[in-house]
Formats: structure tokens, sequence, C-alpha cells
């Protein structure tokens, strides 16, 4: 089916357009390989000689490098595209975007265009090939793709990471009893993902959405014999579903609300909110619901619960889970909706909304509770959390393209010190910083070198990806504007740009904190037998027995060699102007390169986003509060601890010392933290707690003595009734009559059987008497 | 057009044969009465097939006899073996339908 399908699209496609536009309108192959995959993982896998890793690797790559390909078509078609090239049934659907497609031939290409005259001489066009699913009252059911710049980066981050998370696992969860099964997982979770960055509608989205979820399920479960690892599975389920509610409700609501109502397609929802065609009173409530699904996919506080705790799952789930997929779809989106929430929230002008507001409590809360942490990927966890915040709240400040930049740029450094982690984590069989870790960087240089790169990185140094992006966000929150900066922001969010400042600072001050406890001071591991060693029991036995940890093996350092590189130089794609200017010829150079190619600036479906200007007095502030941070943490565990612990004799790490012994707030803060703010005792204790005792016992009390009355007294008086209707109706009347019916039979029957009598001239007699009798009566009717 | 002598006859001949089914114990008898029926409704046949100037009644009639023929087989079969059990043909004697 696929062949024939694949050839009419081909067809299709050379007639109208050139040839590089084959990759973006056959997108749709780059999810369908990891879904094979994962069929064939799942039935032949066990059965092939490396337990079915290859297909999934097979698979990832071709779409990997599909998606550098069409990533590619898509720079061409970004450049060079022109509305008459197409023809003339083609400009048509152009200048009519709202219309439908000229008809409904299956696997017409629509091209929606920009405004004439708008971005330049080549407008940004997103190509949209889609097929009608189905038809039912008059709304169309499309599957189809959409294919942009924000889609394309998407492709490509998904299939690199996943690529390597691939080859990284071939190692990491070598021998493990469910191997083929954890292969088949991946393959799916990327296809899911992949299937929902691609897709052009909402329903498509939904499902993407929920797929994604339900296979992070089965990856943060993966170990499910124990039970705090299936505990997290549901609860990353179940958290994630309180979120799901409100993106049908805020779906729904789009549904109806935009285009004239009944349209799935995002590019025509998108179109209607810029238009104004759409009650504000409907955005806001979308908004709102999306934000809720925001909030528990891309754990924003309050229900970021799950995410710490999904790190039940094998490291490279974390990676996947972490850097590309399930986390990101929430922040990916709200910035494929994004006139909804522009509009819905009027972030344009103003200075407070629920999502930026959202963002910014996640940014500094979940990077004070990244402090408290003793499992290294739980900190990381949290530093998720709190990147996350920055995303959305970029999103909610108008920040666009900073907010989608910094999903690309994290993609890659938390990738890097999630699958670093792991290296570290495979060598000493646990994950606790305090008691199993210690001066790793003497056994395990290479692994030191890439972790502190992805923590620069991370911490916004200069000139390492995380600087890029994490400026960009600030700067476009516009609260340097107030404080006496420059640059021209969509707002003027003062409390969210100081939010971003001291995360800034806290991430910086907890990264110096996570490589000191890891890769500083003495190993405090190996004391312990190898009984109790995390979730990584499942190594080979020659793990077993060694003495000291050692260097991980190629296929674990060769991924996190390559994300270093990447986590090192990926911010250059988007310099801001001022810094290298290319030649005359192309004056832009490297400057904002990625907002050209990405952001759909000027096209039908996207709100006229305002770009602060870069600052060059914001970056070196912010550069300093990181290095304030960084050096607050750096005195703290690097100097102070290090000699007390050298004066002392033995490790000051694992019992509390400084502050928190001195100090009772800092200590009551302290033991917040590690509490988690109370977060999991309100939801487990307090509201799950509440519905098991008090009300539950508030809700027996009720059925116990009102409805249980109500019912007895209707029962009873039921029973009353039936009494009376039994005796006087049903015994005399009814039984009355069918006894009496009984009788008359029988006695007619004893007087009738007489004639009985077996002889046959007697039955020949009354034969001839009733033919007589009828004769008689037919010659009587005729002569009437 | 002597029609109502042929139909008397057949009327005599059918009510001669009704009586001998009804009334005679010999089931050889009765079904000579049975022929004698048949044979009433012959006449009818053919009486009124030649006042209306139709051979259509005659050949009624000859369809009549070749039923007629196969019947009394089938009767004298079942007389032939109701006397080869019971030694006799005596109808009155043969009541086992009684209820």
């Amino acid at each position: 089916m696929f062949a024939t399908l694949a050839a009419e699209t081909v067809s299709k496609v050379t007639t109208v357009t050139n040839d590089a536009a084959w990759f973006l309108e056959n997108a749709w192959i780059i999810p369908l390989l990891p879904a094979i995959s994962f069929a064939l993982i799942l039935f032949f896998g066990k059965r092939m000689p490396y337990k079915g890793a290859e297909i999934g690797i097979t698979a990832v790559s071709v779409s990997f490098i599909l998606a550098i390909l069409t990533g590619v078509a898509w720079l061409d078609h970004r450049d060079h595209f022109e509305l008459e090239k197409y023809g003339e049934e083609q400009a048509i659907a152009v200048s009519d975007g709202a219309a439908s497609a000229s008809d409904t031939v299956a696997y017409a290409a629509r091209f929606v265009a920009a405004e004439a005259g708008e971005g330049g001489a080549h407008p940004y066009v997103a190509v949209q090939s889609s097929t009608q699913w189905l038809q039912s009252g008059g709304i169309e059911f499309n599957a189809g793709i959409m294919v942009d710049g924000l889609s394309v980066m998407m492709l490509f981050v998904v299939t690199f990471i996943s690529l390597l998370v691939h080859v990284y696992s071939t190692d990491y969860v070598g021998g493990d009893r469910r191997y083929t099964h954890f292969f088949a997982f991946l393959s799916l979770f990327t296809a899911s993902m992949l299937f929902f960055v691609l897709s052009d509608n909402i329903l498509q989205m939904i499902v993407g959405w929920e797929l994604v979820g339900v296979c992070s399920f089965a990856l943060i479960g993966h170990w499910w014999e124990e039970k705090p690892n299936s505990d997290a599975a549901l609860k990353a389920f179940l958290t994630n579903r309180v979120g799901d509610v409100g993106l049908l409700v805020g779906m729904i609501t789009l549904f109806f609300a935009a285009g004239g109502g009944k349209t799935f397609d995002t590019i025509k929802i998108n179109e209607a909110v810029v238009q104004g065609g759409v009650s504000h009173t409907a955005l806001v409530v979308a908004a709102a619901c999306l934000t809720a699904a925001v909030m528990s996919k891309s754990g924003q506080f309050i229900l970021h619960t799950w995410l710490p705790d999904a790190m039940a799952g094998p490291t490279p789930v974390s990676a996947l889970i972490h850097a590309a997929t399930m986390v990101v779809a929430g922040i990916y989106m709200v910035a494929r909706l994004y006139p909804v929430f522009w509009e819905g929230m009027q972030i344009e002008g103003s200075s407070i909304n629920l999502l930026a507001t959202v963002g910014a409590i996640t940014v500094v809360g979940a990077g004070l509770l990244a402090f408290v942490q003793d499992d290294i990927k739980k900190v990381l966890a949290y530093s998720t959390v709190s990147q996350l915040g920055y995303m959305a709240m970029a999103l909610g400040v108008g920040a666009w393209t900073a907010a989608v930049f910094h999903l690309f740029t994290h993609a890659f450094f938390k990738a890097n010190l999630f699958l670093g982690s792991g290296s570290v984590a495979h060598a000493v069989h646990s994950f606790d910083m305090k008691k199993d870790m210690g001066g790793m960087r003497r056994f395990m240089p290479k692994t030191y070198v890439t972790f502190v790169i992805g923590s620069l990185a991370l911490a916004g140094v200069f000139p390492l990806a995380g600087f890029w992006s994490k400026d960009e966000i600030l700067v476009n929150t516009g609260g340097w504007d107030l404080l006496g900066g420059s640059g021209a922001a969509p707002g003027s969010y003062t409390f969210h740009f100081v939010m971003g400042m001291i995360g800034a600072a806290l991430t910086a001050a907890y990264m110096t904190r996570c490589v000191y406890l890891t890769f500083h001071g003495e190993y405090r591991g190996g004391h312990a037998a190898h009984d109790d060693h995390g979730h990584d029991h499942e190594e080979d036995a020659a793990h077993a027995h060694h003495g000291e940890p050692h260097e991980s093996g190629p296929r674990i350092l060769y991924p996190l060699y390559i994300l270093s590189a990447f986590s090192i130089l990926i911010g250059f794609v988007n310099l801001p102007p001022g810094f290298l200017a290319g030649s005359k010829k192309d004056p832009a150079g490297w400057q904002e390169r990625f907002l050209h190619f990405v952001e759909p600036a000027g096209s039908s479906y996207f709100p006229a986003v305002g770009h602060a200007t870069p600052s060059w007095s914001l970056a070196i502030v912010a550069s300093l509060v990181a290095v304030a941070g960084a050096g607050f943490a750096y005195y703290y565990y690097f100097i102070r601890l290090d000699r007390l612990s050298k004066q002392l004799g033995e490790s000051l790490v694992a019992i509390p010392n400084g502050l928190t012994t001195t100090n009772v707030f800092a200590r009551a803060g302290h033991t917040l933290l590690v509490n988690k703010y109370y977060f999991d005792h309100l939801y487990t204790g307090i509201i799950a707690g509440f519905t098991k005792g008090p009300l539950a016992r508030a809700a027996n009390w009720i059925n116990q003595n009102v409805i249980d009355g109500t019912v007895n007294k209707a029962g009873e008086s039921a029973v009353q009734t039936g009494q009376l209707v039994y005796h006087k109706i049903d015994q005399a009347v009814v039984d009355g009559a069918v006894n009496l019916s009984g009788r008359v039979s029988d006695a007619s029957g004893e007087e009738l059987r007489a004639i009985n009598s077996g002889k046959v001239q007697n039955y020949a007699a009354l034969m001839f008497a009733g033919a007589a009798v009828l004769a008689g009566a037919f010659v009587i009717l005729l002569t009437l | 057009m002597l029609l109502n002598q042929f139909l008397l006859l057949a009327a005599v001949l059918f009510c001669i044969g009704v009586y001998g089914v009804l009334v005679r114990k010999n089931g050889m008898l009765v079904l000579m009465s049975v022929e004698l029926i048949l044979n009433a409704v012959n006449i009818n046949l053919v009486a009124f097939g030649t006042l209306t100037d139709d051979v259509g009644g005659a050949v009624f009639a000859l369809f009549t006899i070749a039923v007629a023929a196969a019947e009394v087989g089938i009767g004298l079969a079942i007389v032939l073996l109701m006397y080869r059990n019971r030694r006799s043909i005596d109808l009155s004697e043969a009541d086992l339908l009684k209820g």
C-alpha cells in the first residue's frame, strides 16, 4: 500500500515543484520508519543477531539522514520560494489560505503563503501535504504533515538525539532482560514525537501527544519489577492525564471557535486567530486550558512532580525524554499554536500573563530544588524543569524565537549531561552523588570533560550554546529595558526578567555543586558491596567485581563527544546582530540565521511578534550573575568544603554543615526544599488523603444514611405494593382467569374425546359432514 | 340435452359411494365405494364438457382415471398388509388412532 502511496505522491510533486521540495512533501516517511521499526523489533527482534537494536538504529539513522535532507530542502525553499513558479492553480490555493484546497484530491500539496510584500522577496511559506482520512457531518478529518522551519528543526533534533541515544543504549542497557523490548519502545517513542511535530491538525497533535505519554510510561517503568519504578511510571502517566484534560478542552474550544468553526487544521486555526475572527473569550479559555496541558507535559509548576520521579527509567530514556521528546512537546505545542496564546493572553504590551508567570516561577522554584538533590539525575531533572520554565516564560513574554532556540540548544547540552551522568552511574552502579561518587575525574577524565562542557553550556557561559539562547530570552522579556538597558521587546515583563536572572545564577550554582560532588573531592564509593547499586544492576559479570570505577566504552563516549561539540557550537546558528557579520554579498552572515529559517515571521499563520534589540550590557550583566552564582558555589564546595574535609580527614559532603546547621531560616528553607515544597504531600497526603479519609467517610455516611435510606424506603414501599398486587391482582384476577381457561379446556376436551374413536370411517363421516355444511353455506352465500 | 339425467345419475352414484365409504366394514368394499365416488365425478366432468363442447372435460376425466388406478394400487396394498397382519379386513377393528 505504501508503495503506491509513495508513487502517487512522487508523480504529483514532480509535476508541481522542484526536486528539493520532494523531501518537504514526503516528510511523513520520517516518522513512518521508526514506527515500522517498532513493529519489526517487537515481532522479529529477539531472533536478530543484535536482539533488534540494529533495526532501531538503522531506521533512526535513515530518518536522521532524511531529516537533514528535509532541512536542506527547507533552507532552499525558505530562500528561493517564489509564488510565480507554482502555476495558476497553486496561486489560487495560495491567495486564499482559508478556502479548502482547490479540490479534495489526495496528496494535493497546499502552500500557505505570506501576505504579499511582507518578508522580502521570498515569503515564509509552510508546505502542507494532507489527505482526507474521513468525512463526517460536513467536517473533514485530514491526515497530513505540515513542514515549516519549526517542524524541520524538531525533526533534526529528535532524530539526532534519538540516534545517539540508540547507540548509547546498546552499551548502557546491554544484557538487560528486556533489551529488545527497550529498543522497540525507543523506536515508538521517536516515531510518536516525529508524528507529533509533523502533524498539520490539532487532532493529530492530540494523538501524537498521547502516544508520547504512553511511550514514556512504558520506558519509565522499564524495570517495573521494583515498585518505585512502576509507581513513577504511573505517576508520570496520571499527572499527565490531569493536563490532558486541559489539552482536550482547549483543542475542542479551538475547533469550535476558530475559522468559522469546525476545523482541525492548525494553519486555518492560526490564520483565523491572526485575522481576528475569533472571540477573545474563546481564546482566553483555550489558552488557559492549553497552559494546563503544558504544565503537565513540560513539567511546569505545579504539575512538575512526575518529572523528577521519571528518573526511575533507564538513563538513555531520561536523556530522550528531557532533551528531545516528551517534555518539549508542551513547548512545541505552544509554539505551533502561538497566535492563540499571543491573542488570548494579550502578550504584546502587557507585563504579566499566566504562561509567563508559570514559567518564571518554575525557573526559580525548580532551580532551588536542584540544590538539595543527592541523586545526580534528579539534579538534572530539576534543571530540565527549570530550563523548560525558561522556554515557557519566553513564549509567555513574546519571545517565540528565543524559546524555540533555547529548546534547540537545550536539547544538545541536556542530552550531553544526562548521558554523561549515565556514564558515571554505569561505572559506580549508583546515582547517589554523596554516597557513591566524588573524585570521578581521575577515573573518567573523558566523561568529566564532556560533563563540564555540558554544565558550562547549561550555565550560559560565553560562548557556549546556552549563553546565546538564554541571553535572547532575557533581553526579550523587556525587563532590562525598564531597568535602564536598551532594547524593544514585545512587552515589559520586569518580574519575569528578575526571575530569569535569579534562575541564571541558580543554574550556574547548582551545576557547580553537581560537578564538585560528582567529579571532585575524594572517591566515596566502593565501600559498599554491590547489593544496592540502584537501577543499573543489569550489567554483565565483568563489572560486578572491579575495585575501582573506570571509563566507559566507545559507544557511550562517542555520543558524549558529539553532543559536547554541539553544546559548544550550536549557539552560533543564531548570533545576534553585531556578531560575525558576513561579507558584502551576504551581509547577514551568521546573524539570526535560526530566526530567519525557523520563525514564520510575516506568514499568514503567525502573529507579528516584535524582537528586542540585543543588549551588550545585559549580556555582560547576565554573564556576571551566572559567574557570581557559580563562584559562590565554587567557594562553598571547592574551597571551603574541600579545606574542611582535609582538616577533619573525613568527607563533609554527606553530613549537614554550613548555613543549615547554624541558621534557623536556612534550615527551614532546606527542609522545605528537601520536601520538594510539599507538593507530593499535597497531592498524595492532602488531596489523595482527604479523598481517601474524610471525604470518603463523609461520602460513606451520606451513602449509608441518605442514599441508602431513600433506597430502602423505596424498596420497602415497592415490597408492600408488590404484596398488594400479588394477593389482589395476581392471585385473584390473573390466576383466576388462567385457571378458568384451563378448566374450560379440560372439560371440553373430556367431552370432545368421545369423537376421537380411532375409526377411520367416523373421521370420514365427520369430514363429509363438514364438507356438506360448507357446501350448504357456500350455496346460501351465493344465492344471497 | 340430457344433462339433468347425467347429473342425477352422478348424484346417485356419489351418494351410494359415500354411503359405502361411511358404512361398510369391509375394507375392500370401502375401496370400491371410493371408485364409485370418483366415477360419479367423472360423469359430471364428461357431461359438462360435452355441454360446453369442450374436450377438456373428457381429458380431465382420463387424468382422474389414471390417478384412481394409482390410488387403488396403494389402497389394495394397504388392505393386503392389513389382512396379513390381522387376518381380517374389518375396519371397525382398526382403531389404533383412538384418543
